[in-house]
């Protein structure tokens, strides 16, 4: 089959690979139609995650029909139509019955690779590493499916692939942002990132009663997205001389209630701080550059919540533990708990309260997903969201 | 002498657990070194060893303490190759978060040949080995089988330098 291959830092190929196999008695094997490139790709593909392997098969984020299963999948069968959640999780474990799905205790078969580094694992996830196990992943055309009787989610009431793909990954993950900032009437929420996470973030802040979200970038056509699609305020960062401060003054001195990060370890930024954590990333005395989150720190309300979705790999430097400390900020975090979201946002796209269609900017065949990378990485072409068709 | 003490915590009933553990037949479908146990009566076993270069080492080995539910302790016949033994034990963990499963094994590795093969057999970090076996059990224990991943094929517990790039094996390949 063709797949989306992994060939180094800055460099992947749609190459011949073999078919998947059934490994376990409970995978499945997908025949993938649609499937996308995520932020997190491109974490992989600038080298910032440490374990991968040239040859990894790439994607997370993919959909399609069922092919074969295996002897222990009694709820699918050949022919079902499937979106299928990045995270794998095993459905038994305390974790998983806790709805902490991202923190499946037996998926990863790289666990103790990621306890020496993170001190304990999380679970395993589709093309992401070998700190996630080592699983091949969706851009390509078939993928394996492990704990197939627990993941996968049917759809059967005609909504198209474009509609229903990205509750995979990036439509929970935004909701998961918003979710955690436990918002409460009259609330602001900023939101660092108009990237496709960024932006189904806004929209579920709206969703779950916001008052008022402020999106942050600096791409002026996402902040247009950012305001006529999701009906945020905007603020472009290269056009203030502080955020904070400018955040600061939007809400009369208060700062936003909530603060969530949707930009991650790869924040761009200007002038000396800047420097400061490209020099040190470059070094590999830091893995990862917080200029979003230290100014969503700073900027956040006393005794508000920083939630952190933007992805982090390592280790990073000069996080105002202090500022955290003596203002009573909580921080929440995770890798998306990405199964107890699907059901409960796929009624919410039925209701039709929210359209997932609406960050799609590029449509391509799977052959051109180099092509895809590229566009996406430097934000050419108006580019928010790339989906493949396989 | 090696000396092993690993922990781990399972999400199911500690009769549940302890029954799979007392059936020493189903010890080889989570530790990785082990290629077969017969059990005998009388609380002996056969056991089976994977050792390097495609050999193996056998010993005989038998019950010496047994508490339902509680613990299972194990020691090699006198006479073996390969003196060992074992214990371990189940007990509730707090809330409702399953069973803690506690492991002590002793190998004393005699001079010689058959010194060396043990070393080898649990390799240069022993509680390594015992740590992804119980990782393997709570596998087996939780979700009915060893997780497998493209780059993996073979489970946890393979290191990092013998892992595949993430592509579906060859048909061949297949374990
Ligand atoms: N937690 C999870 O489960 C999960 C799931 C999916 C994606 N993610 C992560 O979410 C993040 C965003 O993903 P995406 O697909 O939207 O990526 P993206 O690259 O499309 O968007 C990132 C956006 O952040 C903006 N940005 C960069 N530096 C900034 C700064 N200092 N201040 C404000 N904005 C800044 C960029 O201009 C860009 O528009 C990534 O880190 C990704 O890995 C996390
Ligand atoms: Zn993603
Ligand atoms: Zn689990």
């Amino acid at each position: 089959m063709k797949a989306t291959c992994w060939m180094g830092k800055g460099s992947v190929e749609v190459r011949n690979v073999p078919d998947p196999k059934i490994l376990n008695q409970r995978d499945a094997i997908v025949r993938i139609t649609s499937t996308a490139i995520c932020g997190s790709d491109l974490h992989l593909y600038n080298g910032f995650i440490p374990t991968m392997k040239k040859g990894d098969v790439l994607g997370h984020e993919f959909m399609g029909e069922v092919v074969e299963v295996g002897h222990g999948v009694k709820n699918l069968k050949v022919g079902d139509r499937v979106v299928v959640p990045f995270t794998i999780a095993c459905g038994n474990c305390w974790h998983c019955q806790h709805d902490y799905w991202s923190l499946c205790e037996n998926s990863n078969p790289n666990a103790a690779l990621a306890e020496t580094m993170m001190g304990h694992a999380a679970s395993g996830a589709f093309g992401y590493s070998h700190l996630t196990g080592g699983f091949a992943g969706g851009q390509a055309e078939f993928a394996r499916v492990p704990f197939a009787d627990v993941g996968p989610l049917k759809i059967e009431n005609g909504l198209s692939d474009e509609q229903v793909l990205f509750l995979s990954d990036i439509l929970p993950t935004g909701y998961m942002g918003a979710e955690m900032c436990d918002i409460k009437p009259g609330d602001t929420v900023a939101v660092w990132g108009c990237g496709p996470v960024g932006l189904f973030a806004i929209k579920s802040a709206y969703l779950l009663g916001a008052e008022r979200v402020i999106a942050i970038d600096r791409f002026e056509y996402r902040l247009t997205m950012a305001r006529e699609k999701c009906g945020a305020d905007t603020v472009n960062y290269e056009e203030v001389d502080s955020v904070t401060e400018t955040l600061i003054e939007m809400t009369a001195r208060r700062g936003p209630d909530s603060c969530i990060d949707a930009v991650g370890m790869e924040a761009h930024g200007h002038g000396l701080e800047y420097m400061y954590d490209r020099t040190k990333q470059a070094l590999m005395l830091e893995s990862d550059r917080p200029l979003a989150l230290r100014q969503a720190i700073l900027a956040c309300r006393n005794g508000g919540t920083v939630s952190v979705i933007g992805v982090y790999g390592g280790l990073v430097d000069k996080v105002p533990l202090g500022t955290i400390m003596n203002r009573s900020l909580t921080i929440r975090s995770g890798q998306c708990h990405v199964h107890r979201y699907m059901r409960p946002l796929l009624d919410r796209i039925e209701k039709g309260e929210i359209d997932p269609t609406m960050v799609i900017t590029h449509r391509m065949p799977l052959g051109d997903a180099a092509k895809g990378y590229d566009i996406f990485l430097n934000k050419e072409d108006n580019c928010e969201k790339v989906v493949l068709s396989a | 002498m090696l000396h092993v003490k690993k922990g781990v915590t399972v999400n199911r009933p500690r009769e549940d657990v302890y029954q799979f553990w007392r059936d020493l037949e189903n010890l080889p479908r989570f530790m990785q070194h082990l290629e077969m146990v017969e059990a005998a009566d009388g609380g002996r076993s056969h056991w089976v060893a994977k050792a390097p270069g495609g050999k193996t080492v056998e010993w005989d080995a038998e019950i010496i303490e047994e508490r339902p539910n509680e613990l299972i302790a194990w020691r090699s016949l006198a006479g073996s190759d390969v003196r060992n033994e074992g214990a371990v034990r189940f007990t509730q963990a707090p809330g409702d978060r399953g069973t803690e499963v506690h492991v002590e094994l002793l190998y004393d590795a005699p001079a010689g040949r058959a010194g060396a093969t043990i070393a080898k057999l649990f390799g240069e970090e022993p509680s390594r080995q015992i740590r992804d076996d119980l990782r393997r059990f709570k596998q087996v224990m939780e979700t009915g089988e060893i997780v497998r991943s493209e780059g993996n094929l073979e489970g946890a517990g393979q290191g990092v330098l013998k892992q595949r790039a993430a592509q579906a094996p060859e048909a061949e390949a297949r374990p």
